[in-house]
């Protein structure tokens, strides 16, 4: 595909997943990619390789996968809009860095998509093994923002949501996909330029001091003030106060930095949290995500057509997870039925939330890693709808 | 009466100007080294990003640089400072750390950030011994040696970080102790005027974790052992292996250029753009 240099490429193309994650993660306005090569992700670093260098940004292939989420935070302090993207064995490398992306508030996007797991597993087969990963993977306690794309279309949309949350919230965002989604390939409609909704992080004024002005923990989200402006910022991985100042021997200071943090995501999750529910004067709600919402999608289609009143329900953001909606959902449907390509990851959170007021039931595909058969799904409606 | 300050104070963060380090260590000596280059220079502390790591080094530029800092997770500072050079090559940026964060648990981005002859000057600081946690082996500390986490003897090899970081690349290499302040201070003035990898290896004492446990006593007995053991990089190469035992050569190794990462980068994407245009 010729681009001539364009940063976003207006148009109707046939596009991998992978390659529209790269394309949105350009036309947010991403300059640097660290990355490591790994399966089934390599498509994402490839791209921008090629792309970044036209757009005057930078890509550099690191060492390692610790070493591309470190580089990524450093370019992010330096102003840059940066990523890295991977797959699970990547992801658990970056962990520890991850937390200190969410502990600086350091804006960044990580793409992982999502294989088969335990441990190094089957690089190309698609699992949504990783979905809890984000939020509990890091040690301590903390909030994260996730999103999961279900066709390369989102892969292109939701990368740059990923992207703005993460500028707005000064924090990492996920785009949490899979080998399914990532490798698959349709039709990626591309905006003009002046049509996206972009969202630049604030940054101080000039003349801006670190030292005493305000620069982390403010549930409002702090302008972040990033290096070489003479902010003087002082940046720390370790428990910090509101100025970046280093406090490792009290208890309430802590306490201080765990809340401020938590409470700047979990404050904001209305203008966070996004799902699509189609589920109006039905019994029995799909609730899926990603690749898995597609079979979901078609089998609510099928149901209906059978006479079942059978709706679906996509969760777009996974992190934080939608409470409110699921509730709301279990009010309006008798049943739920959770349908993952794992062994039931969000599904305890579902139930959690709508347990009270309906019967919450999980199905798997019947070979992990393969799509849900239609059959299945319709023959799980059939059963608890009786 | 005016009160005294300290010529150096203006590069000190305000919030920044008590000490965690113990009474003795090395610390401080080589911090006044760094700043009395940046003053002999008169250098802009604000054209520079300081990086450090986990450990006791480490908080010599954070938090006490008065200047845009970055204190990150254990052995990955030169990693994020890759992005920061990166993202900026304008920037300078300077590592500052100990051996067991850049050449144990760092050591992978330590040999690659000198393989790709990164614009950055590395200051390690060598104390032989991981002293904020309580004096474990390091893969610094001299063989034999009794630590808490080798309380039989250290059975394992050391590191020599400058053959280190000469063999993976770096373009200036230098040793001293902190015996040699001044000698510090005009090496790093070299390596502050200098493009590439730059590599300052500092002997440093720890005299709580490492001097009081090994006997060999206390900070001034300990820089006294420096004094004694240090053989110039000269002197060095006329002697035999074994008259070389047991001590340590100091000096400046390496000076040599070599293409600069991010200086092929750009010329490489003026070519990109060029041929697009």
């Amino acid at each position: 595909m010729r681009v001539n240099g364009r940063r976003v490429l207006t148009g109707k193309h046939f596009m991998q997943g992978n390659i529209a994650a790269a394309e949105g993660a350009i036309a947010a306005g991403c300059t640097f990619m660290a990355g490591y090569p790994i399966t089934p992700a390599t498509e994402v670093a490839e791209r921008l390789a090629v792309r970044l260098m036209e757009v005057g940004g930078v890509f550099i292939q690191m060492e390692d996968e610790i070493a591309s989420i470190a580089a990524v935070i450093g370019a992010s302090w330096m102003g840059k809009k940066a990523m890295t993207a991977t797959s699970g064995p990547g992801v658990s490398l970056m962990l520890e860095n991850i937390g200190m992306a969410v502990g600086t508030e350091t804006p960044c996007v990580i793409v992982n998509v999502q294989r088969g797991g335990p441990t190094t597993g089957i690089p190309s087969v698609e699992l949504q093994g990783d979905m809890v990963q984000p939020r509990r993977g890091s040690q301590g306690e903390y909030e994260i923002i996730a999103v999961a794309p279900s066709s390369p279309q989102e892969m292109f949309n939701h990368t740059i949501l990923a992207f703005n949350l993460a500028e707005r919230f000064r924090t990492p965002v996920f785009v949490l996909t899979d080998a399914f989604v990532g490798h698959m390939r349709e039709e990626v409609v591309i905006p003009e330029a002046a049509a996206l909704e972009i969202v630049d992080r604030k940054i101080p004024e000039e003349g801006f001091n670190a030292e005493y002005q305000q620069s982390f923990l403010d549930e409002d989200v702090a302008p972040m003030p990033i290096y070489g402006h003479g902010f003087r910022a002082n940046v720390t991985s370790s428990c910090h106060d509101e100025f970046g100042g280093r406090n490792v021997t009290d208890a309430y200071a802590l306490d201080n930095f765990i809340r401020k943090l938590r409470n700047k995501i979990l404050k904001h999750k209305h203008e966070i949290i996004r799902y699509e529910s189609h589920c109006e004067g039905c019994d029995v709600a799909l609730v899926a995500y990603g690749g898995v919402y597609r079979a979901a999608e078609e089998a609510a289609r099928e149901a209906r057509r059978q006479g079942y009143k059978v709706g679906s329900f996509k969760m777009i953001t996974i992190w934080p997870f939608a409470e409110e909606a699921i509730q709301e959902l279990s009010r309006q449907v008798h049943r739920i039925i959770v349908l993952e390509n794992n062994m039931g990851q969000m599904y305890p959170y579902v139930k959690a939330e709508a347990g009270r007021d309906a019967d919450v039931y999980f199905l798997e595909p019947d070979i992990l890693g393969e799509m849900h058969k239609l059959d299945d799904i319709l023959e799980k409606v059939a059963e608890v709808a009786r | 009466m005016r009160e005294l300050e300290h010529p150096l104070m203006k590069y000190i963060r305000p919030s920044g100007v008590m000490t965690a380090n113990c009474p003795g260590c090395g610390n401080g000596i080589l911090l006044q080294s760094i700043l009395r280059a940046f003053d002999d220079l008169s250098l802009d502390m604000d054209d520079f990003v300081f990086v450090s790591g986990i450990g006791c080094a480490a908080w010599i530029p954070s938090p006490s640089f008065y200047a845009d800092v970055l204190h990150t997770t254990h052995g990955r500072p030169i990693a994020f400072a890759t992005g920061v050079k990166l993202a900026d090559p304008t920037r300078r940026v300077m590592v500052i750390s100990g051996d067991g964060d850049l050449t144990a648990i760092g050591g992978n981005h330590f040999i690659h950030a000198a393989r790709r002859n990164l614009d950055m000057i590395v200051i390690c600081v060598n104390n032989g011994i991981y002293g904020m946690t309580g004096g474990q082996v390091a893969p610094t500390t001299p063989f034999g040696l009794k630590t808490v986490t080798s309380p039989y003897g250290n059975v394992e090899n050391t590191f020599d970080i400058c053959r280190l970081g000469e063999a993976a690349g770096a373009t200036f290499v230098a040793r001293w102790t902190t015996y040699h302040a001044r000698q510090i201070t005009l090496t790093l003035k070299k390596m502050l005027q200098k493009k590439g990898f730059g590599l300052l290896e500092v002997i440093s004492q720890c005299p709580v974790q490492f001097g009081r446990r090994t006997g060999i006593g206390d900070s001034v007995k300990m820089m006294e052992m420096y004094k004694e053991q240090a053989v110039r990089v000269a002197k060095a190469k006329t002697m035999r292996p074994e008259e070389l035992e047991g001590k340590i050569v100091v000096g400046e190794f390496l000076d040599v250029e070599k293409p600069v990462l991010t200086d092929e980068l750009e010329k490489q994407r003026r070519e990109v753009l060029e041929k697009l245009s």
